[in-house]
């Protein structure tokens, strides 16, 4: 980070020889003043986010309708998820989702932050355009491609399709949409990796003769390794969460085309009173978050991915 | 980095003049225009959005795509009443200073005692931090709208905001800890020598010192809390409490026909953090990248 390291001693005075005893008599009384300082992260983490997801756990092994409290059921919510086509068509569309997710704004990222690793005039111009519809609310994102596509006054009406309301295209275009909301972010990471690869491993490279894609293949990917991998996982995480734009664009139609687990989570939950079954559905998600998470987290110790 | 450069300096000086053909040189038109086409790919959607906030509809029907014929402002007028623009942006106004402050205070005092204090399992803490941070909201989600509703705290901004200091404070902590580290412990030894307490250490040796690191939490917060959804329409229910992202969620669902209106609304949306976006680019950018490195 940009940190002004060298600006040392503003209000400093000498250290004084023979301080050593008072010094640890202070250190000792820190330890109950450190967890004093935690106590409103632990307090707040636990309100919000712990106590609740013990609840899940519980709840998704209940009937619960989300008021009052249910009877215990054991693991009917699980096996009933096995049968479940809505469950089931909903994964698959996750499954769609990620594919799509890890092949595109991989692709654009990886390409675009390459390409502007190699210039260095308007390289943060370029790097603003391509972030800013990150930072764009997804609400709004949504309403720019809802408009643009319109099959009244957009895309749709001059090729006569209509994106979001067609069974066999909505689920690819909200994921392009997603696309277009998040690649950006993919190349400013992206960028900052390549740019630590020491420069000398290119010019050795140019002088071997090898052109632009080679140098790409053989020096970049290999020296970006654990970025790359970090946002691989990363994507995976994310489309198997997606939500906002699915619900903003399609509320997961037209008929289930486009449903997610998160969208079937949240309809079992407010509008269905299941919130049993959406609390197991939930419980579900976490586990495969924690395998990913997990075996990332293997594979970097075995593989030694660390930079 | 200057590191890296100076390193490779000889190396240049070794073999002048063959280095045009070099490594770092761009790749040529080609790789210019791919540039191109990926900044129209980013920019463009919104550049006909704002095209469309500044058309009659029957002009959009017309002309989709094109620039408008004349600046139809008064689309911001209606835009702005129908979509109750004024109440939105003042609640966001509420959610966004409540959450930056929170977060601050809370990751602030975590991030200092793990970084300064030799916090006790501060190990631990860390990757209990890393785990709640990556534990998906779909998770927790449903318990937690049955006690907001039990508590008296949904449908409050108060509840909404200690919801987003609750999921935004660990990346918070751990991108201040990041910094706090990189600042030299002589700073506070010094004063702790002269009997000055923690807090006060913390208040007026540290935090002055933290303030980039600081403002890059804000920033990343603020944005996070103005453009959150999920949350937003689940736990905040009656219009007069309704963030813009929400009230803006509910003109546009009820307008679907009237796309020039949701597009001027999306742009007074859009407006504040894209300024404060420009403005600060560079922290926000650097952040963002940083945070994704941290992890």
């Amino acid at each position: 980070m940009t940190a002004p390291t060298a600006t040392l001693p503003k209000a400093a005075p000498a250290t004084r020889p023979g301080s050593r005893p008072r010094r640890r008599r202070v250190s000792h009384r820190t330890r109950l003043v450190a967890w004093l300082f935690m106590l409103p992260l632990v307090a707040s983490n636990v309100t919000v986010i712990l106590w609740p997801a013990v609840q899940s756990v519980y709840y998704s092994f209940t009937d619960w309708s989300g008021v009052g409290s249910g009877q215990w059921i054991g693991f009917d919510n699980y096996t009933r998820m096995l049968g479940d086509e809505e469950f089931k068509s909903a994964l698959y569309h996750n499954l769609i989702w990620t594919a799509v997710s890890l092949v595109v704004p991989m692709t654009l990222g990886l390409f675009g932050a390459y390409l502007l690793s190699r210039v260095r005039r308007y390289q943060v111009l370029f790097r603003l355009a391509y972030f800013i519809p990150y930072t764009v609310a997804t609400v709004v994102s949504a309403a720019v491609w809802q408009t643009l596509l319109s099959p009244d006054n957009g895309l749709g009406s001059v090729f006569g399709v209509n994106f979001l309301g067609d069974q066999d295209l909505a689920l690819g275009t909200v994921a392009m949409v997603n696309t277009w909301a998040f690649w950006g972010f993919l190349v400013v990471i992206f960028l900052a990796s390549m740019q630590s690869v020491n420069p000398a491993l290119y010019e050795a490279a140019a002088l071997d003769g090898a052109g632009p894609f080679r140098q790409f293949v053989s020096i970049t990917l290999p020296s970006i390794r654990p970025t790359l991998v970090f946002l691989v996982v990363q994507t995976i995480i994310w489309s198997f969460l997606a939500f906002d734009f699915v619900f903003i664009l399609t509320q997961g139609g037209p008929a289930g085309a486009t449903d997610v687990l998160s969208t079937l989570l949240y309809r079992n939950a407010f509008a269905n009173l299941e919130a049993g079954y959406a609390s197991a559905i939930g419980v579900v998600m976490a586990l495969f978050t924690a395998i990913v998470v997990i075996t990332y987290q293997v594979l970097r110790r075995v593989r030694k991915w660390e930079a | 980095m200057s590191a890296i450069s100076a390193l490779t300096r000889p190396k240049r000086l070794r073999a002048p003049r063959v280095a045009g053909v070099s490594g770092r040189r761009p790749a040529g038109i080609g790789g210019w225009a791919v540039l191109l086409i990926l900044a129209l790919f980013a920019v463009g959607p919104l550049i006909i959005f704002v095209f469309a906030a500044f058309k009659t509809q029957a002009e959009l029907v017309d002309n989709p795509f094109g620039p408008p014929a004349k600046l139809l402002w008064s689309n911001f007028a209606d835009a702005w009443s129908q979509a109750h623009m004024g109440r939105g942006l003042a609640n966001s106004a509420i959610l966004v200073t409540g959450t930056v402050v929170g977060t601050l205070i809370i990751a602030g005092l975590a991030a200092y005692a793990m970084a300064r204090l030799d916090l006790p399992g501060g190990g631990s803490v860390i990757l209990y931090l890393l785990v709640s941070s990556a534990l998906p909201m779909q998770m927790f989600l449903v318990p937690l709208f049955y006690i907001w509703t039990q508590t008296g705290l949904y449908d409050t901004k108060l509840g909404l905001i200690i919801i987003y200091c609750a999921t935004l404070s660990p990346f918070g902590t751990l991108l201040l800890r990041a910094f706090l580290l990189t600042l030299p412990r002589e700073l506070e030894e010094a004063a702790r020598i002269d009997g000055a307490g923690e807090l006060r250490i913390a208040a007026r040796v540290i935090l002055p010192n933290a303030l980039p690191g600081i403002l890059t939490v804000a920033l990343i917060t603020a944005l996070a809390a103005y453009n959150e959804f999920l949350f937003a329409v689940t736990f905040l229910q009656s219009d007069a409490q309704m963030p813009v992202s929400t009230s803006f969620f509910a003109f546009q669902q009820s307008y679907v026909q009237n796309d020039v209106l949701i597009a001027a609304a999306g742009l007074i949306m859009l407006l504040p953090m894209l300024a404060l976006f420009l403005v600060l680019q560079r922290r926000f950018v650097e952040g963002m990248a940083n945070t994704g490195m941290a992890a």
